[in-house]
């Protein structure tokens, strides 16, 4: 059992997400920097469906309740375990009764908590994932609440450290053409993928929102809602693209100039309010 | 009808069919709920496309085999699910869409219950259903100024559709009743009422 003192600016709790429902409207959701999730689990040797805590921006900090295995991945934070500096990408021995803290990340967003066995709880439509769009999935993590720890554990884990790159100074974001990009003016492909572009305040786990050059419709005609998909890169009327991340919706109804390519998805997950970032044809 | 059928790219694990209306989009669904193509993990049935989601990078042999699909729905396929639908007919804006449509209100509600309505897609909430089949002189256009907070329950139309809001958001349909039935439930197989396919009647109660 884990036990939040502190939930940080929000946690939630996340797995591979519930794929499967769209037809009725279901996002996806899950965790928004799977890469990490998934190395948080594998760490703690759980299976690759256990639920890990998802903290954004850090100021997480939780109590076992009796002795646990954890590992933290993703944007990387100092971590204390009973007071004492510990590693990130690493398992990590919580003593019952000791503090798991995590500080702020000097650089990215969300880092993963695996504790052996994965997060329990209760499951909507087979899925623990939070999804912020729809109210699917249980609410973010707040002080006082208790986490179950589950056996979704496999094999007793071998390595003591993964080795990680942190997440780059200059992140470039690798595209392929969306299946609108005849919507929009001629130039805005080249524009996309040779201008800046920054994070806006306005961005969470549905999406970016991203300021940079006014990209121009070439059609003013209505787009019928079409599917959506994670790293669409979608062009509303005021030109001001927005790339969708796990909880997007399960259509839109502006067109979509790009696609971010799904091994690049999470690098986007990690970028906040504020960071610069490019995109690079991908072919 | 037009047999168009185009397979547009979207990123390294999707693909987009664009048909041309909603009978080609429910033949392209059923097609491909019943013989998936491999890795096929979900489906985005829309106004006039396609969402096919793969778990691998599409090949050029998926854009072949969906080049392939058939445009109109097998006759005789599975047994179509029913629903009707009780609605009571006191929506805000009940007298607004008598108003646009030239007909007073017992009349208006006459012909929406007459209507048999499917479910063409989902995909503004969970278990919201995008019901078509309404005549042509009820299509009414969106509110000018979308409600803030449309209660749940509210049942409403917009252009070609109708539908039932299965929660409280905010929303621009035109409101013109409401209905009391359990339109989304996670604890439900399936949970949503509406489910594309569905053929659905509104029935007056009051």
């Amino acid at each position: 059992m884990l036990r939040v003192l502190a939930p940080g600016p929000l946690a939630t709790v996340q797995d591979a997400g519930r794929p499967g429902w769209a037809a009725i409207g279901v996002p996806r959701s899950g965790a928004a920097d799977r890469a990490a999730h998934d190395l948080a689990n594998r760490l703690v040797g759980n299976l690759p469906s256990a639920a890990t805590v998802e903290a954004t921006a850090g100021g997480l900090r939780l109590r076992a309740e009796r002795t646990t295995l954890v590992a933290v991945t993703g944007a990387p934070v100092p971590v204390t375990v009973a007071g004492r500096a510990a590693p990130c990408n690493a398992p990590l021995t919580v003593p019952a009764g000791a503090e798991l803290v995590l500080g702020t990340p000097a650089i990215g967003l969300r880092s993963y908590v695996a504790v052996r066995g994965g997060v329990d709880v209760a499951q909507v439509l087979g899925s623990r994932s939070t999804d912020r769009l729809s109210g699917l999935g249980p609410e973010p993590l707040a002080a006082g609440d208790v986490l179950a720890v589950g056996d979704a554990a496999g094999e007793e884990p071998v390595v003591d450290v993964a080795p990680v790159r942190p997440p780059p100074d200059r992140p470039v974001l690798r595209v392929l053409p969306g299946p609108r990009r005849d919507w929009l003016a001629p130039d805005a492909w080249t524009r996309l993928t040779s201008d800046g572009w920054t994070v806006s305040p306005d961005s969470d786990r549905v999406g970016l929102r991203l300021t940079g050059p006014r990209l121009e419709r070439a059609r003013d005609d209505e787009l019928p809602s079409e599917g959506l998909v994670p790293g669409a890169v979608q062009v509303p009327p005021d030109g001001a693209p927005v790339l969708f991340l796990a909880d997007h919706p399960v259509t839109g109804g502006y067109p979509v100039l790009a696609v971010v390519v799904t091994a690049d998805l999470p690098m986007a997950a990690q970028l906040r309010p504020g960071d610069e970032l490019r995109f690079r044809a991908a072919r | 009808m037009s047999d168009r059928l185009v397979v547009l790219p979207y990123g390294d694990r999707a693909l987009l069919v664009e048909v041309d209306g909603l009978d080609a989009v429910a033949a392209v669904r059923t097609a491909l709920d019943h013989d998936p193509l491999p890795g096929q993990v979900d489906l985005v049935p829309a106004a006039r496309t396609v969402l096919v989601l793969l778990d691998r990078p599409p090949a050029e042999t998926d854009s072949a085999r969906l080049r392939r699909l058939p445009l109109t729905p097998p006759a005789g396929d599975d047994a179509v699910r029913t629903v009707d639908l009780p609605v009571v007919f006191d929506g805000p804006d009940l007298s607004d869409v008598a108003d646009l449509t030239g007909r007073p209100v017992p009349q208006l509600v006459e012909e929406l219950t007459a209507a048999e309505l499917t479910v063409a897609f989902g995909g503004f909430a969970p278990g919201f259903g995008y019901l078509t089949g309404l005549p042509e002189h009820l299509h009414v256009p969106r509110r000018s100024t979308p409600r803030t907070r449309v209660p749940a329950g509210a049942v409403g139309l917009a252009g070609p559709f109708a539908g039932a809001y299965p929660r409280a958001s905010p929303g621009g349909w035109q409101l013109v009743g409401r209905t009391d039935a359990v339109l989304f439930d996670v604890d439900r197989d399936p949970p949503a009422l509406l489910i594309p396919g569905t053929r659905v009647r509104l029935r007056e109660v009051r």
